[in-house]
């Protein structure tokens, strides 16, 4: 049944040292309050899952947070690089990683599978391209009606998955509406998940559109006001373009990076105040 | 070029556009492709199905988007589909006429190089990767190329293959069982390559005004072949420089004015 935490409670029971953490949400609905709070609680040793590792893994990856990444798509969305996820890769900065790279075909296929409680995923990616000589997980196999040759990746089943909703109602059904990417399928392949919500209402259903997670396959639900940003909540914030486009050169060079974060995110309180600072500085 | 009244990238994106059927289905990455596909619509193709892998299908920005997963993207599609529905049901199931794609290398075979600069483990630049690029490629009917042109980009030989164009050429890339047909444009900023019918080698054959064909050979690092009968590529209409130049990306949100201020929390 799920629990109603405080977000700084519910990372701090769930994200252990060691564990891999799924955290969707395709462009919208990024769960940067929860990376925050994995950064603020200097969790490490992580392997850290997600399609596009965006602002929320730049950040995670260059506090050292992660031993490895799971990813399909690694730069800053219409902007360009994401320079610490580069810096680790190039140059070690500021450890050495294991990167395993997909597709995203690939990643959405083994989400889905560990969604439906398969071992593996099977598609017909990758056809040609180089991907199954640098990634050992990437297999082959026939079907054993047609003889076609089809793709076969692990499926994923993270110890935790985090993602952001608009709403939950007071019992811990979710709501979410807009693009749903890969968030339903990410809490459903994950061991325990953790779903930050923009506010908590009496009661959610599907007849105004959008999608329910319903409570029993949640495991806590806490409230985080503008807790994607700077990606956005269809229906309650824009997306900060600008933020994006300033995370460049906040991100380009590690020590400046480090000494950004110190001054905005871990000297913050929470995330509110460290929002209200960005906004201070005209970050936003 | 100084008499022309446009941009190499704006006669680059119009003759994109171009290459779009009034009706087609189009699965759209970020950026030139994305502005090339919204003049599309905007001029000779209003029934133009607009699909981002985001999961939006059929929509109709009025402002061009800056990421593929914008609001303005799933607040004006049709429907809104989840990203393993996206790859699965719409792109593998075949349902996708036309794909569009850049890269950071290319060769002649139109291959794609989308990962890194360099070797693998330890390259000189770390590319963003794949994305939907592979299946983009293997699932649409055919895909347009996107790329400025130039002896960095148009290479020998691709650093990694991301994405699969004519393969090795000849019939190669039918031993991959895959319904797409593959790569039939790349549209640059001095012209228009397409693969040859029978080897599946790049072949120059427009220039837009004012491209000699030396200078298209300069920018390529391999023999380039030119075709006998060289097509100037039709100039930018007054209409579409108009519609493409008031394509930009909102920076507005609404969200400076929902953070408190740091007063306010004291």
């Amino acid at each position: 049944m799920t629990e109603f935490l405080e977000l700084t409670e519910a990372v701090k029971r769930y994200v252990k040292p060691g564990c891999s953490v799924a955290a969707e949400g395709f462009t919208h609905l990024i769960p940067h309050a929860a990376g925050a709070e994995i950064i603020r609680q200097g969790i490490r040793h992580l392997t850290l899952i997600r399609m596009t590792p965006d602002i929320i893994f730049d950040q995670l990856i260059g506090m050292g947070c992660a031993d490895k990444i799971i990813f399909s798509w690694g730069g800053n969305p219409g902007v360009g690089s994401l320079f610490r996820l580069r810096d680790a890769y190039e140059n070690g900065v500021p450890h050495e990683m294991e990167f395993e790279e997909h597709a995203h075909a690939a990643m959405a296929n083994a989400y889905a599978a560990g969604a439906a409680g398969m071992p593996c995923a099977f598609f017909k990616g990758y056809r040609g391209t180089q991907y199954p000589e640098v990634n050992p997980k990437i297999r082959f196999i026939e079907c054993p009606f047609t003889g076609e040759e089809l793709t076969v990746i692990p499926s994923h089943r993270p110890d935790v998955a985090i993602v952001h909703a608009q709403r939950a109602d007071r019992q811990g059904n979710i709501w979410m509406t807009g693009i749903l990417g890969v968030q339903k399928e990410a809490v459903l392949a994950a061991r325990r998940s953790i779903v930050t919500v923009e506010e908590v209402v009496n009661d959610v259903d599907e007849s105004a559109g959008g999608t329910v997670i319903p409570r029993w396959a949640v495991d806590v639900v806490c409230e985080a006001r503008l807790g994607a940003f700077p990606s956005y909540a269809e229906g309650y914030y824009d997306r900060s373009n600008a933020f994006y486009q300033k995370w460049g050169e906040v991100s380009r060079d590690y020590h400046q990076f480090l000494e950004w974060m110190e001054l905005y995110l871990l000297t913050s309180d929470d995330f509110t105040h460290y929002l209200a600072k960005l906004k201070e500085d005209a970050y936003v | 070029m100084s008499e022309l009244s446009y941009s190499p990238e704006e006669m680059m994106v119009v003759a994109a556009s171009r290459l779009l059927d009034p009706d087609d289905v189009v699965f759209i990455g970020i950026g030139l492709p994305s502005k090339a596909a919204n003049l599309a619509r905007q001029t000779h193709a209003p029934e133009l199905s607009m699909i981002y892998e985001s999961g939006t299908i059929d929509t109709k920005p009025t402002v061009l988007p800056l990421s593929i997963g914008d609001p303005e993207l799933s607040r004006t599609a049709k429907a809104v589909v989840s990203v393993p529905e996206m790859f699965n049901y719409w792109l593998q199931g075949g349902w996708i006429r036309t794909g569009f794609l850049g890269a950071a290398q290319i060769d002649r075979f139109a291959n794609l190089n989308s990962t890194v600069i360099g070797d693998y483990r330890k390259p000189k630049v770390r590319l963003p990767g794949a994305g939907g690029a592979p299946e983009i490629a293997n699932f649409c009917n055919r895909t347009l190329v996107l790329l400025r042109q130039n002896p960095r980009t148009f290479v020998e030989k691709l650093d990694f293959m991301t994405t699969v164009g004519m393969l090795h050429g000849g019939k190669s890339r039918q031993g991959l069982n895959v319904p797409g047909r593959g790569p039939q444009a790349v549209i640059t900023d001095l012209g228009i390559l397409e693969p040859d019918a029978e080897n599946g080698e790049l072949v120059l054959t427009h220039l837009h005004p004012g491209v000699s064909a030396e200078a298209a050979i300069e920018s390529t690092s391999w023999p380039l072949k030119v075709a006998d009968q060289l097509v100037e590529t039709e100039k930018p209409s007054t209409k579409q420089l108009e519609i493409l130049r008031a394509l930009v990306p909102s920076e507005e949100s609404n969200v400076a004015e929902l953070i408190p201020s740091t007063a306010d929390l004291e």
